[in-house]
């Protein structure tokens, strides 16, 4: 029985199709991120789990029991919003325990959680202050602390770090998935920051235009991109992906036609190759020419083109390129993802030749 | 150096004052001037071609204390104030509230609640003059369909009050309403939603999170209710002209017959200083007493 299950839901408003036929399972404490670029229904779907937004079509489960059309107030679900959404009036005291009070839960008892949930989020010494007397991280805490003194099982977040600075969106990524870890909650997490997905998820689920594109584990989606999409939206810089043809028999990259980059063709398809799995060699490898570097502290990233294919280099340390330069690139063939160009689908029928 | 400087200072000083004399002049013409005449007036006597004005202090002040019909139009405003106020608050806000959500023609809806604000009172009036008169005033005939007796809504003592008050109302909580509606579009909806998922009732929303912060709406609103609630006297001139009996009769509508019915400028100024001071004290004390319980974003 899992925590949260979707199965093929629908959100239609009008003429636009928000949400498409979308199901999925939640496992109990699993930290869930939905993924895609602006405007492909991530927000939309969190709201219907939520409860905020109607459904079309389909049907959402809690742990086993239909609730597509329960009420907001009887799910059992917190949620964090990208704004806050705190009660301006109120102190952080007042905001965190809006909903124990709403619900009528004993002063004891509320004094208890309070004391709990402050230490954890680290509020404790803000109690008295208006949420416009916090920096954007309180209030991010804020948020948190309202969203787990509830102590519901499943927790819902919609982009909570956009508002705030790299830096504390870093620590703020571990401080979420800690407090995750430690009261074991099922988490719903929106983003379209892939990096933010990588490094909080136990599970990515990838969508664009409404649809579902991979849902797999970071791993998976790093590794084995199902789709040109989800190849191209995953890792900085994105995977290179370049285009293949036929030449004299050998199947080759555009524009270079000499070196060999697959074992057989069925017919138009793409190569795929991250930066990081291309290296610069001085002897053998194909001819590629780099044209400018772009330096970013830990390595650099390096522009070249190989044939008429732009292509992106990972490469250590700090390289200068003043003036576009010859050099060979090499790469393993199982770093090579190949799709299929008119579906944009992966394949595995056909087999990479390292170079 | 000094002197200079002082010169040159003096002379923008003098700009300062002639960009300023513009402004001043009406101000002082039209405000300041008024209100201090109208102050010394009270401490005068009603002159007249055999016997000149004045100088008589308090006499104007303890005549006031004995005029019946004074502490009659004072009773009056202050039931009239007290009902209207309220009511045509609470309405702009429910109505405000109702115009916030979903509903089909929306527009239509605030526009037709809006429409008595646009109207002038003395329009309004003629309006409800329409609805009152007996017999053929549309109220009677609703009655007389349901098969109640006609009654002179206008004409009785016990009523014209009571008909004055609902017409303001219509009049006013339209007005209100805009402002309310403006407040509400700027809460963000997340908030009704957060509150939702914590499992707050409608009810418990409003009075916990959107009443609280549409306070400084209700602050102005208020304000504005109470001045109204003694500045607007349009419609006693179509609807009752005071009557009958002074038993609909406000202060000012009041100050007005004493100063241009009977001519007595002095009783009149005695009046309006009443009338001011009771507005400056109750505009004091709302923003004193409430404002404490504001909160400003
Ligand atoms: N209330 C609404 N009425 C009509 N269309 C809407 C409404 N809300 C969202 N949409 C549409 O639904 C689609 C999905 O919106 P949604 O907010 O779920 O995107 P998102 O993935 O959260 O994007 P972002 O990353 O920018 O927040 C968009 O095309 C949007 O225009
Ligand atoms: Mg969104």
């Amino acid at each position: 029985m899992s925590a949260i299950e979707l199965s093929d839901i629908v959100k239609r408003w009008g003429e636009t199709t928000a949400v498409d036929n979308v199901s999925f399972k939640i496992e109990d404490g699993d930290f869930v991120v939905l993924l895609g670029p602006s405007g492909c229904g991530k927000s939309t779907t969190l709201r219907m789990i939520a409860g905020l937004e109607d459904v079309t079509a389909g049907t959402m489960k809690l742990n086993g029991v239909d609730m597509t059309n329960v009420a907001p107030s009887k799910r059992r679900i917190s949620m964090v919003f990208q704004s806050y959404a705190l009660f301006p009036h109120l102190s952080v005291e007042e905001n965190i325990l809006f909903g124990l009070k709403v619900r009528k839960i004993p002063r004891d008892e509320r004094a208890t959680r309070l004391d709990k949930v402050a230490e954890l989020v680290g509020l404790s010494t803000l109690l008295d202050r208006k949420p416009s007397q916090l920096s954007g991280g309180q209030r991010q805490r804020v948020a948190l602390a309202r969203a787990v003194i509830a102590e519901n099982k499943i927790c819902l977040m919609d982009e909570p770090l956009s508002n705030l600075d790299a830096k504390l969106r870093q620590d703020m990524r571990f401080e979420i998935r800690a407090l995750q870890e430690r009261l074991n909650m099922t988490v719903v997490y929106v983003t379209h920051d892939q990096a933010e997905a990588m490094s909080m998820a136990d599970k990515v689920i990838l969508m664009r235009e409404g649809r579902i594109e991979q849902e797999g584990t970071p791993d998976e989606l790093y590794n084995r991109p199902a789709t040109v999409f989800a190849a191209s939206f995953i890792g900085t810089p994105p995977m290179n992906l370049i285009n293949t043809t036929t030449h004299d028999g050998a199947f080759v990259i555009e524009g270079e036609n000499q070196t060999q980059v697959l074992e057989t063709s069925l017919s138009e398809v793409l190569i795929g190759i991250r930066p990081e799995h291309i290296s610069i060699t001085d002897d053998q490898g194909i001819q590629a020419q780099l044209l400018s570097a772009d330096y970013q502290g830990a390595d650099t990233i390096v522009n070249g083109l190989i044939g008429t294919q732009k292509v992106l280099i990972r490469t250590p340390g700090r390289v200068a390129i003043n003036k576009p330069l010859h050099a060979r690139l090499s790469w393993n063939k199982d770093n090579v993802h190949v799709f299929k160009a008119d579906t944009g689908a992966r394949t595995e029928l056909i087999n990479a030749v390292s170079v | 150096m000094t002197r200079k400087m002082t010169r040159y200072s003096l002379k923008s000083q003098a700009t300062g004052w002639l960009l300023l004399m513009p402004a001043a002049v009406f101000l002082i013409a039209f405000t300041y001037y008024p209100t201090i005449a109208t102050l010394a007036k009270s401490f005068f006597s009603q002159g007249t071609a055999l016997r000149p004005s004045q100088f008589v202090g308090l006499e104007n002040y303890a005549s006031l204390l004995d005029d019946e019909v004074f502490w009659k139009v004072a009773r009056n405003n202050i039931i009239y104030a007290g009902i209207t106020i309220p009511i045509s608050i609470a309405l702009a806000l429910l109505m405000a509230i109702w115009v916030n959500g979903r509903l089909p023609l929306r527009s239509l809806t605030r526009i037709s609640y809006f429409t008595p604000t646009i109207l002038p009172m003395i329009a309004v009036a003629n309006i409800w003059l329409f609805f009152y008169t007996p017999e053929i005033g549309l109220l009677d005939q609703t009655l007389r369909g349901a098969g109640f007796n006609g009654h002179n809504w206008l004409g009785d003592p016990n009523t014209v009050l009571g008909c004055i008050i609902v017409v303001t109302i219509w009049k006013e909580s339209g007005f209100f309403m805009i402002f309310y509606l403006a407040a509400l579009q700027s809460l963000p909806p997340e908030l009704e939603e957060a509150a939702k998922l914590e499992g707050a009732s409608r009810w418990t929303y409003f009075r916990r999170v959107m009443f609280p912060l549409l306070m400084p709406t209700t602050l102005f609103v208020m304000i504005n209710a109470v001045i109204n609630s003694f500045k607007l006297v349009d419609h006693l001139f179509i609807l009752t002209k005071g009557g009958p009996d002074n038993s609909s009769s406000l202060l000012l509508y009041y100050i007005y017959e004493v100063a241009f019915s009977f001519l007595d400028q002095a009783y009149a100024s005695t009046l309006t200083v009443i009338l001011l001071g009771a507005l400056a004290a109750i505009a004091i004390a709302q923003f004193v007493f409430i404002d404490k319980k504001v909160h400003y974003q």
